[in-house]
């Protein structure tokens, strides 16, 4: 696109796509800013046609005034956090481990990948009826092999469990953007720290684990958008109890449950900005970790 | 110290025996080559030497001591190698440090040390930079940096040049020899360059398929090579072989000639011959001869401005005390 006249002519024949794209993203957006300042429940007969009540920041204040609020921001941090630190680390012990040569290789790698294509309501199905499950559970047959009491896990240690469920889909990921990370690593570098008197825990955190810091930033990056909105985890699990409940989860419960569509859009505009703070903190880091 | 002594090492890979039983002893203070064709195993050797890899079979004795079993960091050696394999993310100060931090030295020790390295090598305007910011040569020169530091027993050096432009190729090969001058330690050095070889060596030993065809000063295998194989290998350009009518007046299967021991005539000599290519280098010029019935041409070296052209007569006339004479079987007859 080097001249004028290509380059009008390019900008032309992509408008429509952008136009599209725009809209696609912008008529949602603007829906629900417009829906946050509005009175709007179905049930009591708000309707469109009717014409909506201006609230002006009502649903805003109640937002954030309901004691549901601040525990759910913070359930939302420790679940993706908690499932960001497990994966991370896992995933590069997986990926070390993948990386040796061992026998039957192919098998392993495509077995440690599976998680990833279980679809989440499912995946979270089977850890509640089959591992979970304090009668029935996998979990509780080990627990009473060993003489103790089994663990009612989605009530005693619902965050955790959460984590663990998430984690289990999340790792595959993780291991192999890490895994291919490793792979390109110049085994020369290992050779010559190797030589130069490092033995293997110094040559993992002086050589791999520098070598591995664009990868581990990506990883976060790409998980923490998609694990700031998980919902069918939650939903099938815990059903938002035991203070499981993610922001994502409690602006569902305001939209369905109370059929209240301006206090879930309000919500939704704080899920908005959280995410965006949490993207600005991340691109902080990834912006130093890129730029070399 | 650095005497280092291969007794009937052996290594393969699988089934694959890429270096048959192997004896070579490395006096301390040496400047050795390795040289030989792609593949024979120079680098195995010395990752052999190093301990990066497993002898198969045999002994490895560093200073008279059993090394064979001694895992790398522990047998005092450094090593640089073809790819640089500097660590991209720490400075350059760090990266010659390094050793020196993994051997646990304080911290004004490691900064004296560095800051000598820097002093040899011109690097003191670059220690704070990242290696991606460095020339090739000043590349190399770091990695040099990070072997020097450790004060090993010996250097083990792998086609260290290959990656740099013919310029400087000659420049780093100077500096080396002159750091082998100052530090008088060990060094041995793999290079499938015979330039390199001949210049920088103590004693260049010549590699084929794993086996050691000839060890011994780059003279003495200039003038002696032990046969045909060490013959064509050493010496530029390559060694003119003749076989046929030739090698049987002189009572041997194939003669060596260099191109350096014909004198060139217009009008009178030995063999007679067409001028095939002449390639004028200014101090000298190398003529390929064509001889009548023989398909090879012969290469001759002569002066920097003679003035023969493509197609011209021009008569051969080697040097009879110094054409080298091979038996049937490639060996030199005495
Ligand atoms: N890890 C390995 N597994 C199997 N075969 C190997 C391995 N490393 C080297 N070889 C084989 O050993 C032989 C010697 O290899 P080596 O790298 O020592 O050659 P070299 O003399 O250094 O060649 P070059 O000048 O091209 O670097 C080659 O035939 C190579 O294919
Ligand atoms: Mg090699």
């Amino acid at each position: 696109m080097a001249t004028q006249h290509s380059r009008s002519a390019a900008r032309l024949m992509m408008a429509p796509a952008v136009i599209l794209l725009l809209g696609w993203m912008l008529v949602p957006l603007l829906m629900t800013l417009y829906f946050s300042f509005k009175q709007y429940l179905p049930m009591r007969g708000d309707s469109f046609e009717r014409g909506l009540e201006w609230v002006g920041f009502e649903n805003y204040v109640r937002f954030i005034g309901s004691s549901s609020f601040w525990p759910s921001v913070q359930a939302t941090l420790l679940i993706v956090g908690g499932v960001l630190v497990i994966t991370v680390i896992l995933g590069i012990l997986l990926a070390i481990l993948l990386d040796q040569p061992i026998w039957g290789q192919g098998i392993v790698r495509i077995l440690v990948i599976a998680p990833f294509f279980v679809m989440p309501t499912v995946s979270a199905l089977v850890w509640k009826n089959m591992m979970m499950d304090p009668v029935n559970g996998m979990l509780s047959y080990v627990w009473r092999f060993f003489g103790a009491t089994p663990v009612s896990w989605l009530s005693d240690a619902s965050v955790e469990s959460i984590i663990l469920i998430v984690s289990w889909q999340w790792l595959p990921f993780a291991t192999l953007i890490l895994l291919t990370a490793i792979q390109s690593l110049d085994s020369e570098q290992l050779e010559a720290a190797e030589m130069d008197g490092a033995p293997v825990l110094s040559r993992f955190f002086y050589i791999v684990l520098p070598h591995l810091g664009r990868a581990i930033t990506i990883v976060i990056l790409i998980q923490t958008i998609f694990l700031l909105s998980i919902f069918a985890e939650i939903f099938v699990t815990t059903g938002g109890s035991f203070g499981t409940r993610t922001l994502t989860y409690l602006i569902f419960q305001r939209v369905v449950d109370s059929q209240n569509i301006g206090l879930g859009s309000a919500g939704g505009v704080y899920a908005i900005i959280l995410a965006n703070i949490v993207a600005i903190f991340l691109m902080r880091i990834v912006g130093k970790n890129l730029d070399r | 110290m650095g005497r280092i002594t291969l007794d009937k090492v052996t290594k393969a890979f699988g089934e694959v025996e890429v270096i048959p039983p192997l004896d070579l002893t490395i006096e301390d203070g040496e400047f050795v080559v390795f040289v030989g064709p792609s593949g024979c195993g120079k680098s195995t050797l010395l990752r052999l030497i190093a301990g990066l890899e497993d002898v198969t079979g045999g002994q490895i004795r560093i200073d008279g001591k059993d090394a064979t079993a001694v895992p790398p960091a522990k047998r005092g050696l450094a090593m640089v190698f073809q790819s640089y394999a500097l660590y991209p993310h720490m400075s350059v100060r760090k990266n010659i440090a390094f050793p020196l931090r993994m051997a646990g030295l304080d911290k004004a020790e490691q900064d004296r040390r560095v800051k000598n390295a820097a002093d040899v090598l011109n690097l003191t305007d670059y220690l704070d930079r990242r290696p991606g910011q460095l020339s090739g040569g000043q590349r190399q020169r770091v990695a040099i940096g990070r072997a020097i530091v450790r004060e090993p027993a010996a250097f083990l050096f792998d086609e260290p040049l290959s990656n740099l432009d013919a310029a400087l190729r000659v420049g780093m090969r100077l500096e080396i020899s002159e750091l082998h001058e100052r530090l008088k330690t060990t060094m041995i050095y793999v290079t499938h360059d015979q330039v390199e070889a001949m210049t920088m060596a103590d004693k260049i030993v010549v590699l084929r398929a794993g086996h050691i065809e000839q060890v011994g000063s780059p003279l003495e295998l200039y003038r002696e090579p032990r046969n045909l194989f060490v013959a064509g290998f050493i010496g530029s350009p390559r060694m003119n072989l003749i076989d046929g009518e030739e090698a049987r007046k002189r009572d041997a299967a194939t003669i060596g000639v260099r191109p350096e021991h014909i004198t060139p005539s217009p009008d009178t000599g030995t063999w007679k011959g067409r001028v095939g290519v002449a390639e004028h280098l200014g101090s000298d010029t190398f003529f390929h001869v064509h001889i009548d019935g023989r398909s090879e041409p012969v290469t001759v070296r002569a002066g920097g401005e003679v003035a023969m052209h493509h197609g011209d007569t021009i008569y051969l006339t080697p040097d009879e005390e110094r054409i080298h004479r091979f038996d049937g079987k490639g060996l030199r007859i005495a």
